[in-house]
């Protein structure tokens, strides 16, 4: 019809309709609030530690960065380490996605599922086999030593490596969803014009996933600056902002250069998802309409065959090397001295470590369902209600995606060491600080997986809720909920893992009392306990599993999920 | 205060679309009775999903009241209203039952268990689901999804049971038997209705009384036969049947009879209520089935036929008249001879069939 409801009804009157529901009300207003203390404040606050000197406005500490080559060369150095990462990382997630979606390359789902692993795991995994294999006790450095000479894994080119292996897999994803978007119908009718297959790539299929690349790299770019465990490990004298920004806090204990540090982090990184969320989409050719497209050019000639083929091979053999490499180096008895297998290291790190494991679980336990719940509420009132702030709200929940995790870190030292009229609490110190980080750095993923499955139900399946007599509260609890559970799921894993391996912004709040498991991994190759850091990685990775395994069996037993998405479409 | 049982006083609803204000519905009157079923037929866009919206609480007036047996519901939320909707769509909820979507109103009014299952059990002989209580949504035909959305209504015992174009998702065949049944449910549960939808056929068969929409605005209310026999303006008569308009003007007024020429004719028609002088613009409504060929003869208006279809039970003629294309249909052929294009004819008008309207352009 013409005149559907939501289109028509307008912000004002919207607010109006609120008004007649106090609890719908209380909510926006509490989560308005939560998003204030917990989003806008520490955000805020690093940027008024970086220009008020003194209770004055100045621009002293960006002049002395400026001025002093240590601390400007980060500066650069993090943006051609984005820029290196960007490029191949893209490269390599686009012949994978190429292989998937369009040759008939066997083992597809094989290929499908090692490309997403990395994703599973904490991304410094990758540094440590990387020294575990071409550092200065590596297995392989003699071999590399002997064609290339002497070299260091320390530095850029270690770490193109390793964020390439890392984020590769993020480029892959956005790929494969543009690549499935673009009907084959579209290659097939440039074919049967005329065209060969090379020119089809180039004229059909490499335009129409020109913006999908450019999101893709875009999205690999930020990761890669905004990453501090790989650099932590492996930079060397390459010195970079996230690392550099941390040296200066825990290290010299000046709060004001690193926050200064960590703006000058938060400007690029700010500009490409700006470029991303309103140049890039804006661009898209595709629609995603959720229907992949069955179809696939077969028969490829030799020539493409080659090189697609080829690399996703290598990548995959890469990725295989570097994984295997950290079983490896966890059953070494002492790393590069004595080479006996033994389950030692195991049983050091469950006794040495015991706490961070247990505190890590509890407070990505904790976490993560609190961060899902929160997620699917803010996306039923951004997609479904009409009030004033909407947009300010939607905005601001998805915020933290786009803020590195060491500006969040910072912010929150920043905002919770002290009572403030907004929040007179100190959280710093507590369990509680770690756990609200966590909530709201890893929310926007399940905002933006609810909001998609949002739109894709009619509203008026709520309406009948509410024609039927159901509150707001009660319609989302009974009816919204139960039908983006799906969306909701996703939402806690991705929290759990990403609460789990974090680490850039957590290794700001974490404390004596309660510490994790990624921070303790970070010591030990601190203190080249290789072989440990490589136990307690597996076990990390272990653990995550074990929990996907977990929650898996309880979406099988609420078996609703399927069921859900046959009849949605209607 | 109203009497209808269901009441819209100069209900008005206003956005705005870019820059400019959209009028959807523009100071409607209505009243609807108790037990009475009201069909809202339009064009899309006309407003009738609007003021159905309205009703039902979903969108909020500009303007103008809504009561609902004598209360005002301007400001009610839509789970406080009296009201329940059968949607386009069905809006079945996929995460529940049969007998849990039927029962979700009764549960969310702390219905005690026992209720909701006689209720809900009654409900679903009523609408002739017995049986399917423990399927999914998803596993239901079309038509048992529409009795399933029907029966989640009626369980709440509305005051006013509203129902938006609930026959559209359905194929042809269904349709048809889909719409009786609701007349039937209705009439035996004694509910007042109102029905949205684009379809004339289906708002003749069902209504108590047919409310014709345009541009925001009620063009006419009646019972199926006035709007038909007895349309107040040029819109109604095309827009409900197959019209044919001859333009005249008025010769003389003789009562409540007015005489006008047609193609050198001298006709009789009944003014039907309204006021006309002679020298008045006037349009004739000629309904297709109402008019009948046969050779030419003298007294009657002479034509060629310009278009002949053969459609087994009535032949389909477009006869030209001077400047003008005349429909006709005439049924049961093989008892009538059955003319070709070129033919010359003559055309058989009886006071009687028509109907006189003031003049108006046709809307473009």
């Amino acid at each position: 019809m013409a005149h559907r409801g939501r289109s028509s009804a307008g912000g004002l009157e919207g607010s109006r309709l609120i008004l007649r529901e106090p609890l719908v009300l209380i909510v926006i207003l509490g989560i308005f609030y939560l998003l204030l203390v917990f989003v806008v404040l520490p955000i805020a606050d690093v940027v008024v530690k970086s220009v008020l000197v003194k209770g004055r406005f100045t621009l002293k500490n960006y002049i002395d960065v400026f001025s002093k080559g240590y601390l400007i060369a980060p500066f650069f150095n993090s943006i051609l380490l984005g820029f290196s990462t960007a490029c191949t990382g893209t490269l390599m997630g686009f012949v994978f996605a190429f292989a998937v979606t369009r040759t008939s390359l066997p083992g597809k789902r094989f290929f499908r599922q090692i490309a997403t692993f990395p994703i599973v795991s904490p991304p410094f995994v990758v540094a440590l086999a990387a020294i575990l294999l071409f550092g200065r006790a590596g297995i392989l450095t003699s071999y590399v030593e002997a064609v290339v000479g002497s070299y260091s894994i320390y530095g850029l080119g270690g770490l193109v490596l390793v964020e390439t292996i890392a984020y590769g897999p993020l480029a892959f994803l956005v790929l494969v969803g543009v690549l499935q978007a673009i009907d084959p119908a579209l290659e097939e009718a440039a074919m049967d014009l005329g065209a060969s297959r090379a020119r089809v790539f180039a004229t059909v299929t490499l335009p129409l996933s020109v913006p999908g690349i450019a999101a893709a790299w875009l999205l690999v770019f930020i990761e890669s600056i905004a990453d501090f465990g790989n650099p932590m490990v492996l930079s060397g004298n390459f010195s970079v902002l996230s690392v550099q920004a941390y040296l200066q806090i825990t290290g010299a204990f000046n709060l004001s250069t690193g926050a200064t540090l960590a703006m000058l982090l938060l400007l690029p990184t700010a500009l490409a998802y700006v470029v991303q969320k309103y140049l890039v989409s804006r661009r898209s050719y595709v629609t995603i309409t959720g229907r992949p497209s069955s179809a696939v050019l077969r028969n490829l000639d030799w020539y493409v065959k080659l090189p697609v083929y080829g690399l996703t091979y290598l990548f995959t053999a890469v990725i295989f090397l570097f994984y295997g490499m950290v079983v490896w180096g966890s059953l070494q008895k002492l790393w590069g001295v004595d080479a006996t297998l033994t389950l030692r290291n195991y049983a050091q790190v469950l006794r040495a470590g015991g706490r961070y494991i247990t505190d890590s679980i509890v407070l990505a336990g904790i976490a993560a369902p609190i961060s899902g719940i929160l997620a699917m509420i803010l996306a039923y009132l951004i997609v479904r209600k009409r009030f004033v702030g909407r947009r300010v709200m939607e905005f601001v929940s998805m915020l933290t995606f786009a803020v590195p995790g060491t500006v969040v870190g910072i912010g929150y030292i920043l905002a919770f060491n002290q009572r403030t009229a907004v929040f007179p609490f100190v959280l710093t110190g507590t369990g509680a600080i770690i756990v609200a980080l966590l909530v709201f750095r890893y929310m926007p993923a399940g905002i933006q997986s609810a909001v998609a499955a949002l739109q894709q139900i009619d509203a008026s399946i709520e309406e009948a809720s509410a024609d039927l007599g159901a509150a707001s509260v009660t319609t989302f609890w009974k009816v919204t909920l139960p039908m983006i559970a799906p969306a909701f799921f996703s939402a806690l894993v991705y929290s759990f893992v990403k609460a789990m391996t974090a680490i850039s912004a957590i290794i700001f709040v974490v404390s004596g009392s309660w510490n994790l498991i990624t921070v303790a991994i970070l010591g030990y190759v601190d203190n080249s306990q290789y072989a440990q850091a490589a136990a307690m990685s597996l076990l990390l990775i272990g653990i995550i599993l074990v929990a996907l395994g977990v929650i898996q069996l309880f979406v099988n037993r609420v078996g609703r999920g399927a069921r859900v998405a046959s009849i949605l479409g209607r | 205060m109203t009497h209808g049982y269901l009441a819209l006083n100069r209900l008005t609803k206003e956005y705005r679309s870019g820059k400019s204000l959209v009028r959807a519905v523009d100071s409607i009157d209505l009243e609807v009775n108790e037990g009475e079923l009201v069909t809202l037929l339009g064009p899309s866009g006309c407003g009738k999903t609007t003021t159905l919206r309205m009703i039902s609480g979903f969108q909020t007036p500009t303007s103008g009241d809504i009561y609902i047996d004598g209360e005002k519901m301007n400001w009610v939320p839509p789970n406080k209203r009296p009201t329940a909707m059968v949607f386009q769509n069905y809006a079945l909820f996929p995460h529940l039952s049969v007998f849990d979507n039927i029962a979700y109103g009764l549960r969310v009014r702390h219905e005690s268990r026992e209720v909701i299952n006689r209720k809900v059990q009654d409900v679903m002989s009523l609408v002739g689901l017995s049986g399917l209580e423990k399927r999914a949504p998803g596993e239901l035909s079309g038509g048992q999804q529409q009795r399933v959305s029907l029966g989640r209504s009626l369980v709440m015992e509305p005051k006013v049971l509203l129902l938006d174009e609930p026959l559209s998702n359905l194929d042809a065949k269904l349709r048809i038997s889909m719409r009786m049944e609701i007349r039937k449910l209705q009439q035996r549960v004694g509910i007042t209705t109102v029905y949205v939808t684009h379809d004339q056929e289906e708002a003749m068969t069902l209504s108590d009384r047919v409310v014709i929409m345009f541009d925001g605005r009620i063009q006419q209310v009646g019972s199926p036969r006035e709007i038909y026999a007895r349309p107040t303006s040029r819109f109604v008569a095309g827009f409900i049947g197959k019209a044919n308009f001859l333009e005249s003007r008025v010769d003389e007024v003789r009562g409540d009879r007015v005489a006008v020429g047609v193609a050198g004719q001298k006709l009789e028609i009944s003014a039907a209520g309204r006021e006309y002088a002679a020298g008045d613009r006037v349009l004739i409504l000629l309904r297709p089935e109402s008019v009948t060929i046969g050779r030419p003869a003298t007294g009657h208006i002479p034509g060629t036929i310009a278009e002949s279809v053969y459609l087994g039970s009535q032949v389909l003629y477009g006869v030209r008249v001077g400047d003008q294309i005349i429909s006709v249909e005439e049924a049961d052929p093989e008892e009538r001879e059955i003319f070709a294009v070129g033919e010359s004819v003559a055309i058989q008008l009886r006071a009687g069939n028509l109907h006189l309207l003031p003049f108006e352009e046709e809307h473009s």
